[in-house]
């Protein structure tokens, strides 16, 4: 090879190791956690990484589901046991309780005073943004199932699927983080 | 070059970054930028988003809490 063919390669090469580099830095996530600060925390690592133009896919599943509920919902149609664990579920990223120090429902406003005085974004705020910016959120379809949540019950723009489905994205990605 | 400033003050993490990103999505390569933050967590914020995005910062300046990031697009 002479030194032309040689620099020409190494060249090529670069550009796809830079295309790699680019490509392979997705984060995915699992969010088990209904609790208000540990969803706030998965939502501002979501909200990192988009700004770092990576693509962001979020899996949510158990009580991770009632961060992603609409504010209300007509529960005709349920069993009597889905009534009930809806009924008794937060509906809604305002409705979280903390993880901590929660005393009987308190604990979030609380912190939500002391966040907004901070100028911290507050919680359904934080979603909004991260969905607008392009934030994949796939609701886990089983633990919908148990639970008697139905798609219509959710914010929209989500997507239903599997454990596949979480884990063809967290294959495509340097990060996987559980919350 | 003209600079175009962008007032970040009075926002929180993660905020600075992503109105950075939206703004940078629609610049055209070769635009400055001035951002000025007066989140305490902006300066390791402003280096590693520069870092990861591969736009060059080309001055970080304190002064009392506002830090001033001059970044250019690539």
């Amino acid at each position: 090879m002479s030194n032309e063919d040689i620099s020409k390669r190494v060249s090529e090469i670069e550009q796809r190791v830079e295309k790699l580099e680019v490509n392979r830095k997705n984060l995915t996530m699992v969010l088990f956690s209904g609790d208000f600060d540990k969803v706030m925390a998965a939502f501002i690592v979501a909200n990192g990484a988009i700004a770092m133009g990576k693509e962001v896919t979020m899996f949510v599943t158990f009580w991770g589901l009632d961060a992603i509920k609409k504010p209300s919902m007509n529960t005709a149609g349920r069993s009597f046991l889905e009534k009930m664990v809806l009924w008794m579920r937060p509906k809604g990223p305002k409705k979280l309780g903390t993880s901590k120090m929660n005393f009987a429902g308190i604990g979030p406003k609380l912190f939500m005073y002391m966040m907004g005085k901070k100028k911290v974004e507050p919680l359904h705020s934080l979603i909004d943004i991260a969905m607008e910016y392009g934030l994949k959120i796939i609701a886990c379809q089983m633990s919908m199932d148990v639970m008697g949540i139905r798609k219509e019950d959710l914010l929209d723009n989500i997507e239903v699927g599997g454990v596949a489905a979480f884990l063809s994205s967290a294959y495509d990605s340097t990060t996987t983080l559980f919350v | 070059m003209p600079k175009t400033t962008l007032d970040y003050k009075g926002l929180q993490c993660p905020m600075p970054v992503l109105k950075l990103a939206a703004t940078f999505k629609k610049a055209a390569s070769g635009d400055v930028f001035e951002v000025i933050s007066d989140d305490k967590g902006f300066e390791p914020d402003i280096t590693a988003w520069c870092k990861e995005t591969g736009n060059p910062l080309n001055s970080l300046t304190k002064s009392g809490n506002d830090i001033t990031a001059t970044i250019t697009k690539k």
